[in-house]
């Protein structure tokens, strides 16, 4: 090419190979379609969601959801305020447990914590993240249940939605203390010098400055965690103290089913989805119902976590 | 000794008060915080212990057979084991890494390299996001009218056929459920790892006339591989221990016949179980045999050190990587 | 002025290089002798270096005409026009955001990988219209290549690093042949003698200086054309830059070289030709636009500008 003293090129000296820009353009498409996947996925979760709930809810004696002694999905009674009432309950008193525990641990490795320390800390916190919901489970009903939740007013031989909720907030502890403290370390260290140079001790920093700073971060943590707690599955159903069916309560030392717990025991114990006429369908039901309650939740967390790295 | 404790705290805040009331509260903040802390870390120390512990009869005299045996009416039985659990484990993660890793990378690559900075896609972000937050139960529903039930509706759609070559309520439709599952955590950390790549690298390859799947293929991949595997082992461990989607999907705790050996592939399309399912039997069948909460336990053991070795490999791996590049 | 004059003769006597003798001796050229001359006194008469202007008839690598560059909606380069001619050093100065880079971008189409890119004019390339639907930008790299402002070699060996071009572009294999390439381009980028040893070492363990030459290595191990150098030097210490100046003065034999470069020394100590941009300020959005404003040989342009910013750039008053 150097020695070629001419001056003009033809175009089709720079075209490229036409294998290899085909080539390129496979391989292209290709990666499109991974990642079409997940598209892909959403939706056929949303239509298998909706396709039998549908059934569930053009069929349905209406009066059989609202009103009546408890969840017996296999005798055709849905009330769905049972599984409401212990969701709630289970996810407010996980909120208990992990909200301080979480931020708490979170302030102190982001503000208070030396490098050796967070070091050891760190990788702990995400071990502990890491415990399948199975353990947490057998650990809520054989440990907590008869070491905390017989001290604070309730039975220590069974599982009740008190042991399960404190199952499901140890649970969450690590992604509260996560976002938590992703949204601290987003804080400009400026500010924290700033506060430091007024003469501000650490504590009122971190208390006046930091936390203020950081909060739609701190929200964020909590609502997703929330939404966490709402899906979690096999703590309720193993420690929640209820089986196939649960009558409703408002009393947290009770037994009774989550949304997920329900839909666990609907499909477990037997070789099939039997029971009554709707019953494979109510599954889906509650599914549909859960996923639009976390998917919202979620969708607004992911507004909290954007306001934190838009701000800074 | 709580007691002692207060009561020297309380002393000390009584002197720092007469000198600087700050102090004080500054110092009572400080272990408040450090108190939740440290009690997040004694629940993972307790909730160890005490399984340990209670598992402790089975492990200490038996742990062989244990690990051989299979699912038994009573506790207190020879041959009872969770080698049919460990089956059905072993092969979830591998059909999960076999699945869930070339997707997600695929998926993680296009996201940052290939794709315009459009609408569309940040709308598969906001979509893989959003998968990430879904609760597990509501992935065993789908797997259950994809890979399980030939539901007319889906025969409509033309994916009746994946019940059929999944077999129904096996490990491979398992196995793909949970794949499903931990996709969005798959892509999202293989995402944050090819965001990682220096730009001057990229530069280079693409200065010296590479083409964008050769740029990918000699800078990006090798770079990212350790975030890439990290986040992997993650998924891998996540799926593991996951119980709902099997519940879902019809794992089975009774009735097995099938003890297959772990190579033996013959067993993907049948009926099966995993180890977090035989946790869940064992933790309700101890009320008619109290033998079985021990059992659970040792059954807990086991999946723990699983779970727990490729978290701790992971975040090794990922540290490592992490100090090494500053 | 006077001092600013002086100054700038100091800093070229340091090197032991002679700014002006730009033309790779062409006895043929009458005005040589006499620039050769006046190169080492120390009084410059810009007056005195009229008609020392540099031959035109030279192959024109790289035609420029009206060239716009815009990054969404924001006008990065505007209305640059200039010629690029072969086996010439071809310097672009001017101060911090003047669009001297993103110009030069354009040369090998690495704009491309920037999404909101967009380019209007016309960029010729041995008369092919770089920006035509049918060029290939992956073609064009192969033929133009490019060393970046900061090092950055593969890390990998010192041979799979300068084997890396070759090797994409198809060109030759692990072997004999390959080994060849690499031996012979280590060579030209005059860094063989202190690698050969150690070719299989990892290329993250040599001086930033090696490390910039390896890069240079790297880009002419396929054949290039052209080479564009995006202020090669700015992270190098003294001496590594001048390791790189020299060696820039003995590429140009076989390459056309643009650099970019916010050294005016070191444009005046390497270059033929020099273009100077500046910045247009536009009010009513607060951007800043980058204009051609001057290019001429670089003797003229730093002895003789036409253009008051120029003069005031190439003295010291202003950037």
């Amino acid at each position: 090419m150097n020695e070629a003293g001419s001056a003009e090129l033809s175009i089709e000296a720079l075209s490229g190979s036409p294998r290899r820009v085909r080539r390129e353009r496979i391989i292209s498409r290709a990666m499109f379609c991974t990642a079409f996947v997940s598209v892909v996925v959403s939706a056929l979760i949303i239509y298998a969601l909706f396709a039998e709930a549908w059934i569930f809810m053009r069929d349905v004696d209406w009066s059989a959801t609202w009103g009546q002694i408890g969840w017996f999905p296999r005798r055709g009674i849905y009330d769905m305020p049972t599984l409401l009432v212990a969701s709630l309950w289970t996810t407010a008193i996980a909120m208990v447990v992990a909200a301080p525990l979480g931020m708490g641990a979170a302030i102190y490795l982001s503000e208070y914590a030396r490098p050796s320390h967070r070091a050891f800390f760190k990788p702990i916190l995400e071990i502990l993240a890491g415990i399948p919901s199975v353990v947490l489970g057998f650990f809520a009903l054989l440990w907590l249940a008869p070491n905390v939740v017989a001290h604070i007013g309730g039975e220590g031989g069974r599982g009740s939605m008190l042991a399960a909720g404190i199952g499901v907030g140890i649970l969450t502890i690590p992604l509260v203390a996560s976002i938590s403290e992703d949204a601290m370390a987003a804080v400009p260290k400026s500010l924290r010098e700033a506060s430091a140079g007024l003469g501000a001790r650490r504590a009122v920093t971190t208390l006046r400055v930091v936390l203020p700073a950081a909060v739609s971060g701190l929200v964020a943590s909590l609502i997703v965690a929330v939404s966490r707690a709402l899906g979690e599955t096999m703590v309720v159903f193993m420690a929640g103290g209820a089986a196939d069916a649960a009558i409703k309560t408002y009393s947290p030392y009770d037994g009774s089913l989550t949304m997920p717990a329900a839909m666990a025991s609907l499909a477990s114990g037997t070789d099939q989805v039997v029971g009554e006429g709707l019953t494979f369908q109510s599954l889906f039901f509650v599914g549909l119902v859960l996923f639009m309650l976390t998917l919202g939740l979620n969708l607004i967390g992911d507004r909290f976590v954007a306001r934190v790295r838009e701000q800074y | 000794m709580a007691l002692t404790t207060i009561g020297t705290a309380a002393r000390q805040g009584a002197t720092a008060f007469t000198r600087q009331r700050r102090d004080f509260a500054g110092g009572l903040f400080k272990a408040v915080i450090l108190l939740s802390l440290i009690v997040s870390l004694a629940v993972l120390a307790v909730l160890i212990v005490d399984t340990v512990a209670d598992g402790w009869a089975q492990l200490s005299t038996r742990a062989w057979d244990f690990l051989n045996g299979s699912l038994r009416s009573r506790s207190i039985d020879d041959k009872l084991g969770v080698k049919q659990g460990l089956y059905g484990s072993l092969w979830i993660g591998i059909i999960v890494a076999a699945s869930a890793f070339p997707v997600g990378v695929g998926a993680a690559v296009y996201l940052e390299e290939y794709a315009p900075k459009s609408r569309w896609s940040s709308i598969i972000e906001l979509v893989i996001r959003n998968l990430a937050g879904v609760p597990s139960v509501v992935y065993g529903l789908l797997g259950l009218f994809l890979f399980v039930e030939r539901s007319t509706i889906f025969g409509f759609l033309g994916l009746g056929w994946l019940a059929d070559a999944t077999g129904g309520r096996s490990v491979l439709s398992a196995g793909l459920t949970l794949a499903v599952l931990v996709l969005p955590i798959v892509i999202i950390t293989a995402q944050e790892a090819v965001r990682a790549v220096p730009t001057g690298l990229k530069e280079g390859a693409y200065g010296l006339g590479a083409t964008k799947s050769e740029m990918v293929r000699t800078q990006i991949l090798p770079y990212a591989a350790p975030g890439i595997l990290t986040g992997t082992l993650l998924a891998m461990s996540r799926a593991i221990g996951e119980a709902a989607p099997l519940i879902l999907v019809g794992a089975i705790s009774g009735g097995l016949t099938r003890n297959p050996d772990v190579w033996d592939t013959s067993g993907l399309r049948e009926k099966f179980t995993a180890l977090p399912i035989i946790i869940v039997e064992w933790v309700s069948e101890r009320g008619r045999d109290p033998g079985f909460a021990t059992a659970a336990a040792a059954a807990i053991v086991v999946l723990l050190v699983l779970v727990l070795l490729m978290n701790m490999t992971a975040i090794l791996l990922r540290n490592r990587f992490e100090k090494k590049r500053g | 002025m006077t001092t600013g004059h002086d100054t700038r003769l100091d800093s070229f006597n340091d090197t032991g290089l002679d700014p002006f003798n730009t033309k790779g001796g062409r006895p043929e050229d009458p005005d040589m002798t006499a620039t050769d001359q006046r190169a080492d006194e120390p009084v410059l008469d810009p007056a005195a270096r009229e008609g020392a202007e540099l031959p035109t008839e030279r192959t024109v690598i790289f035609d420029v005409e009206e060239l716009n560059v815009y990054y969404g909606d924001f006008r990065a380069v505007r209305d640059a026009s200039l010629k690029v001619h072969k086996n010439e050093i071809t310097a672009f100065i001017g101060p911090s955001g003047c669009g001297k880079t993103t110009l030069l971008r354009c040369f090998n189409r690495m704009n491309d990988l920037i999404e909101t890119a967009r380019v209007t004019g016309s960029l010729r390339y041995h008369g092919v219209d770089l920006y035509h639907p049918k060029v290939d930008s992956v073609e064009v790299r192969r033929q133009i290549g490019m060393v970046f402002q900061k090092p950055n070699p593969f890390p990998k060996s010192i041979w799979a690093n300068v084997a890396y071009g070759p090797r994409v572009a198809g060109l030759a294999k692990k072997g004999p042949a390959m080994d060849d390439i690499v031996e012979n381009s280590l060579r030209k980028a005059a860094l063989w003698d202190e690698v050969k040893d150690r070719l299989d070492e990892n290329a993250l363990g040599l001086s930033g200086g090696q490390q910039q030459r390896l890069c240079i290595a790297r880009a002419i191990a396929t054949d290039p054309d052209v080479l564009l150098m995006d202020e090669p030097c700015s992270a190098l210490d003294p001496i590594a830059t001048t390791r790189i100046e020299e060696l820039m003065h003995g590429l140009k034999d076989d390459y056309s070289i643009v650099i970019v470069t916010h050294n005016m020394q070191q444009a005046a100590r390497v270059s033929d030709r020099t273009a100077f941009f500046s910045v247009e300020v536009n009010p009513e959005s607060d951007t800043r636009t980058g204009i051609l404003v001057e290019y001429d040989s670089t003797q003229k342009m730093f002895s003789n500008p036409a253009d008051e910013r120029t003069e005031n750039y190439v003295t010291g008053r202003f950037g």
